[in-house]
Parts: structure tokens; sequence; C-alpha cells
């Protein structure tokens, strides 16, 4: 017995220092389908279901239809605690097994601008759907970055017109004060330009209170929004850092019904620790939570009626899962797009790139799909990554996130200059000439 | 047997002063630079060298800077990550508004504006000593920090204030491909390594140890507190800022201040307590424990047959690290260099202890 545990041992550590030096071996016939995922740390709440949409997203695929033509995807999970320097660690491990990585997607602002430098030269795609450098819509200048369904200089800009509407017009926006209570990290800071952009035009006081990573300690910043009294406050949290956010809000008394989160500081996680009161909290949503989707009906009856979900199931449907599912989707479509175009075996990196570029989810694809109702078409292009720029405001009951808004579109008249010109600031920095797309 | 020195005279006062006065040390460190130098490029994987051998060159070369700083001078300071993050910003800002420079010099450059901070922060050990010094090189942590996350200059007015490093250049040299970034890191921490351990054994690193012994007993002998303290805090920030401006623009490619938080510090500190205090060969062997082991620890825990899920590896690697952290200081709180010499010790009567 003891001499085959210490077998065991020895033939353990002498896989894991054959992986230190070299990675993984590889098998025939897969995919590569890296995951970085944080289900640890001050982070977990909000990363887990994200996590477990994902992976339930890839298992159904593999289980309903044996992959994507035939071509079986390896997820493999990779853990990086939010942290860059873990990220990139895990980054640099899983990207070369079996032939190649077919794309990232780190759920992480600071491993996202990490990659950002990394993934060219590796020709790996960077999806970040909702979250990255808002920038990166440009994809002349950041080929390989992808930021579908909206950056955050959209969302500022959509929060913007929305309570420009709850307000009453344009003209009644004069002389209120909008308070933003950030993580102190580039996801943070990554509206801030936005908002000050349109305290100019449309003469509304903006103030920035900056919160420092991991965001449990913010009592300084309540104690500034309750002398300050702002007609607004927005939450640019994530994990911890938003459920203590409106735990505060209620120790200062702030109403919660004028808070708006991110579409990051909107989900379960977030609300369900203040229990009610947390009610009227308003957030953005990419799209809705619950679970009366086409796709769900299949997660239940592929995954979770044979035991193998990786979530507990009252929390499929919740926001940050359905996002996870999105995501997984996102990647799966482009996929299938860039085996039209390459034919059905294992894609590579380049060609996943490829396929993102070229993704057009229309309608009847995202019905066939079972999306409908959960995702608006997409079509990406060279120039432009975003895909769409669309979310809706949502507000919580104490049980159920409600619409209180329809779609809303970000203004590209106003956004597209100012990603181009900053776009056009990083490639003069990184002397790197954009591509053209014509 | 192995180690014995018997039958190895010196017969001129270089021999009596060389740094390795044992030949077998001599052929060992020859032998592993070779390897490193020669053998490695080759050998590696992509993995090995961007994920294990890069972050643990920079952070060794790191924990040389503070180690000199805390091992030999006696000051303690916990305000490394932030010299390593003003030597990352200061190549940043050289390097984007002085292209003209070679980036050889902008690296040193870092190094040096990283030496003046930390000259100015080593001010007060002039006057505090042990924990109240550790609680002002503290302060220099959260102003720095502060400093390059609200000062919009230092990050080129970025909007998210995560600034990206351009590529380096060496005289027409573009070290891009992973084994060149090795060999710049391990050209760096040869370097460096060799001036710190003549410097520890040259004027000033004696007057650091005497200090760092008995600060009064050392002013009385004739030794200026005054230089000894601030050459100390200096020389060791000069070090922590080239180590900071590599894992900017090697290591990182970008960055945000979180990337030099208190956390490095403290982790820098661990290295060379584990290490070994007063020690060279501690840095790198207190670097090699604390990059590589969780690596280690995430990559062995699935292998062993059990299926355990991400949370679980990263809660186990938590542990067992902390166990092993532990144990080592129990077993042997000198730190690990003073393992190696109880080694070498016992190699030398092997195999007839008496």
């Amino acid at each position: 017995m003891q001499a085959r545990i210490t077998g065991a041992l020895a033939a353990a550590i002498t896989a894991g220092l054959a992986g230190l030096w070299a990675g993984s071996a590889s098998a025939q016939g897969e995919m590569n389908w890296p995951t970085l995922v944080y289900r640890t740390g001050a982070y977990a709440p909000n990363g887990i279901p994200f996590a477990n949409g994902q992976a339930d997203y890839v298992a159904l695929v593999n289980e309903r239809d044996g992959g994507i033509n035939g071509v079986k995807l390896a997820y493999e999970e990779c853990e990086t605690g939010y942290a860059t320097d873990r990220g990139v660690e895990c980054y640099e491990r899983l990207k070369g097994k079996l032939g190649g990585a077919v794309a990232f997607s780190p759920l992480s602002t600071g491993i996202t601008f990490a990659l950002t430098e990394k993934v060219p030269g590796d020709k790996i795609p960077l999806l970040t759907a909702g979250y990255g450098r808002s920038e990166s819509a440009d994809g002349r200048v950041f080929t390989w970055n992808f930021p579908l369904l909206g950056t955050y200089w959209s969302a500022a800009d959509i929060l913007i017109q929305h309570v420009t509407k709850v307000s009453g017009g344009a003209d009644k926006m004069k002389g209120k004060k909008i308070t933003l209570v950030y993580h102190d990290s580039p996801y943070g800071k990554e509206p801030i330009p936005v908002l000050q952009d349109h305290a100019a035009k449309l003469g509304y006081k903006f103030e920035a209170i900056p919160v420092t990573h991991p965001g449990v300690e913010q009592k300084a910043a309540w104690l500034q929004i309750r002398q300050g009294r702002p007609d607004f406050v927005f939450l640019w949290g994530w994990g911890v850092m938003n459920s203590t956010a409106i735990k505060e809000a209620v120790a200062v008394n702030y109403p919660r019904n004028k808070m708006y989160g991110v579409w990051w500081a909107a989900a379960e996680p977030d609300v369900m620790p203040t229990g009610d009161d947390a009610k009227g909290y308003n957030g953005l949503a990419l799209h809705p939570s619950g679970t009366a989707f086409q796709v769900h009906t299949e997660v239940f009856k592929h995954l979770y009626d044979r035991g193998k979900g990786t979530s507990k199931r009252e929390e499929v449907g919740h926001v940050l899962y359905n996002r996870g599912l999105i995501d997984a989707m996102l990647k799966v479509e482009a996929i299938r797009t860039a085996m039209k175009q390459y034919g059905n075996k294992p894609m590579t990196g380049e060609q996943v790139r490829w396929g993102l570029e070229n993704l057009n989810l229309t309608a009847e694809r995202i019905k066939e799909i079972g999306f409908d109702g959960l995702v608006t078409p997409i079509k990406v292009s060279c120039l432009d990554h975003e895909g769409s720029r669309k979310a809706r405001v949502h507000q919580w009951d104490g049980k159920h996130w409600n619409f209180v808004s329809d779609w809303i579109e970000a203004d590209t008249k106003y956004l597209r200059p100012k990603v181009e010109a900053a776009a056009a600031a990083y490639s003069a920095e990184k002397k790197i000439a954009p591509r053209s797309c014509s | 047997m192995l180690y014995r020195e018997a039958g190895q005279f010196k017969t001129s006062y270089e021999a009596d002063q060389s740094i390795f006065p044992i030949m077998q040390d001599r052929w060992g460190i020859a032998a592993i630079l070779a390897f490193a130098f020669l053998a490695m490029p080759f050998l590696a994987s992509e993995y090995f060298f961007r994920a294990v051998m890069i972050p643990f060159l920079i952070l060794a070369l790191a924990a040389i800077g503070l180690n000199l700083l805390v091992g030999y001078c006696g000051q303690i300071s916990l305000g490394t990550g932030a010299f390593m993050a003003v030597g990352a910003y200061a190549a940043y800002n050289f390097a984007i508004r002085v292209p003209e420079l070679p980036h050889l010099v902008t690296l040193l450059l870092a190094g040096g504006v990283a030496a003046v901070v930390g000259l100015l922060f080593g001010i007060p050990s002039l006057r505090i000593k042990g924990l109240y010094l550790a609680a002002a090189t503290l302060a220099a942590q959260f102003f720095i920090d502060w400093l390059f996350s609200r000062v919009k200059w230092f990050t080129n007015y970025t909007p998210s204030g995560s600034v990206a490093a351009p590529q380096l250049n060496i005289f027409g040299w573009v070290p891009d491909a992973p084994s060149e970034k090795y060999l710049l890191c391990l050209g760096f921490v040869t370097v460096f390594a060799l001036v710190a351990k003549n410097l520890v054994r040259s004027r000033i690193g004696r007057s650091w140890m005497a200090i760092r012994d008995m600060d009064i007993a050392a002013e009385i002998i004739g030794i200026r507190p005054m230089h000894a303290k601030l050459s100390a805090f200096a020389i060791s920030s000069f070090i922590v800022g080239v180590a900071g401006a590599l894992w900017g623009f090697v290591h990182l490619g970008s960055w945000e201040p979180l990337a030099f938080s208190i956390d490095r510090s403290f982790s820098l500190l661990f290295m060379v307590i584990l290490g070994g205090l007063g020690s060279i060969l501690g840095c790198f062997l207190g670097a090699a424990f604390i990059t590589l082991v969780p690596i280690f620890l995430n990559q062995v825990l699935p292998e062993l047959g059990i299926k355990l899920d991400t949370a679980t590896v990263s809660h186990l690697e938590f542990m067992i690290f902390g166990a092993l952290i532990v144990v080592f200081l129990i077993a042997e709180p000198h730190g690990m260099a003073r393992l190696w010499q109880v080694g070498k010790e016992k190699l030398r009567i092997w195999p007839f202890p008496h």
C-alpha cells in the first residue's frame, strides 16, 4: 500500500516536472479549448457562474452534436485567481496544447491587457465579450482582439442615454450630479473619459471615486456619497466589491433605485447577499437572465438530467451563467464560420480569428442554435471588432431581474472617432502599422 | 570527500581573495553558467522560458537588490514593489519620450531613477530602525502606488491607466523570441549577481554588515552610518529598479500599478527571508521557491490520479505552499542557503563522519 502511494506520488511529481518543462502531449481530432477561470479568491462569486456557463455549453456541444462538425472540444481550465501574473502563466501553459488554442477569453481586464501584447506573436484570438480595452474595437490596429457585444465606452454611453431619458431629456441633465464608484484598475478606469465627455456636453457634475482591490473597504467612498448626495451613482465593480457597495449604500441610506451598475455589476452574486435591501438596484444587461430559452432546455436535457452539469441546477440561468453560455457560443459559432472556409478539421488560432472577423449571427441562426431572445444579431467586420453595442437596463425586485428599458444602442457617431484616436495612439506608441481593411 | 579542499594551496593574494576559493565551487558555477547560457536556449520549451525561467530570473534579480538592503545592511524594507514600479514606469517614460536612447541605457537609467527614489525614502533610516523603518518604507509603497495610478503624465494619459511597453531593441538586437528574452534576463542577472557578490566583499559591503550587526559599534570604529545606509538604499533600489523595468518590458509587456502592489513587496521579502538573509545564493533559492512551487503544485496535484476540480486544486496549492514555508522556517531559520552550507560541510567529511 505504502509502496503504491509512494509510487503514485513519484509518478505524479515526475509528470508535474515534465509539465513544467514542456506542457502536455497532444491527441488527434480534438481542439484545445483553454479556459482561464477564477473559482477562488475575492472575485470567485462572479467568476464561478461564468466558468460554469462556459463549461456547460462546451459539454453540450460535445454531448449533443459530438463536437463542432465532428471535431470535439477539449475543455481545460486553469485557475488565475484574477491575478495577472498567474493569468499569463496559465496562458503560456495552455496555448500550445493539442496543436494550439482556438481562442482565449480571460474575463479579466488586467489579463486582457497583458495578453494583448502576446497574442499577435502566438496568433491566437482574444475574445473579450463585454470587457477588455475599449479601443480594441478598431480591428485595424487590434487584429487579434474581439471585444464583442460592447466595450466599457459603449456601456458608459448607454448608461448616460438611459439616465438622460429617466431625468426627462438632455436639458434636465444640467446641474445634475453623477458619481462613479469604480474598481481602481484598468477595468474601472475605462469608462471615465466617456463620462467626462458627456459631462462637458450635458452639463452634469461628474465625480469619480476609486475603490482599491479587492473592494471590501469602501466606507470612505460612501461617506463622500452621503455628503455629496449625487443624483445617480454608477457602479463599476467586480466580485465582492459589488455586494459590499450595495451594503454600504444601505448603510448610508442612498436610494438603490438611483444606482446603476455596469453589466458586470448587475448579477445575482451582487444583490443576493444584501437580500431585500438590494430591491430597486439597477444595472445594465447584455442579455436576459432566466432559463426560458431553448438552449437551457437542451442544457437541462443533455447535461443536468444526466448528472453531467457543472453548476448547481438552481443557478443555471443566472446572469453570469448565461453570459458564460453566450461567450462559449460566440466562440463555437466563430469556429463554425472558420470551418466553412477551411474545412471540418481542428482549427488553428489564425483560422478562428478569421472566423471571428467574419462572424455574422443572423436572427435565423440565433434561433437555430437556441439563443433566440438571449442575443441580438451580431455582425463583425475588419473595421469593427465589437459587432453589436446594445444593452438594456434591468432592476432587481428582490427575487428576479426585470427589464425597465428597451434595447439602447451606444452612439457610434460619438464613440467611433474616440476609439480610432485611442487605437492610433496605441499603434504610434508600439510602432505598429495599422492594416488596411479595404 | 567530495568537497575536500585539501591540496588546493593558495599561492597568491589573488587566489586568496577569489570569489569562490574552493575549486569544486568554481567548476560548479562554471558548469551552471555554461549550461544556462549555451545549452538551455536550445533545450527548453517556450512555456518553460516564458512562465518559469523569465519570472524566476527577474524576481531573483529583485531579491538580490532587496537582500543587499535587508540581509547585508539590516534595513527592513516593505517598499520593494514600489521601487520596481519606479523602474518600470521610468523605463516606459524614457522609452516613449526619448525614443532615441538605446534601450540598454533606458533600462539602466530606470535603475538610476529608482536609486534616487530609494535614496529619498531611505532618509528616514538615519533616524529610525527595525520595524519602525519597515513602516516608513510601507509609506513609499502606498505613495508610489497612488502616484502611478493618479498622475496621468506617468502613464502617458492612457484612458485606462495601463501602459504597454514598446519592443526592446538592444543596439539592433530585438529580443522577441522566448529564448532571446531569457538570455537577456540571464545576462542582467549574471552581471548584477557578480556586482553584488563583489560589493558585499568590498569595503562598502563590510560597512553595511557592520551597521547591520551593531550600528553604534560601527560608528565608533569610523563607519559613517549615513553613507552606509543611504548607499545601501541607493544600490539596492538601483538593482530592484532594473528588475522592475525588466518585469514590465520583458515579462508582462503591459502592466498597471497592481503588478507592483504590496503583495509583490511581501513576496520579495519572503524570498529573501526563506532563501537566506545575507546570501546571494539564497536569493536564487528563495525566488525559485516562491515563484515555482505554486506553479509546480498546481500542475502536480491534478496528476495524482484523484479527480479534483480547479478550485480544490487551487485551495490545496495554497495550503501546501503555506505549510512548506512553515516547515522550512522551522527546519532552517537561516534560510535555504544555510541548508546548502550544511550540506557542503557534510559532503566535505563524507563518507567518514566522526
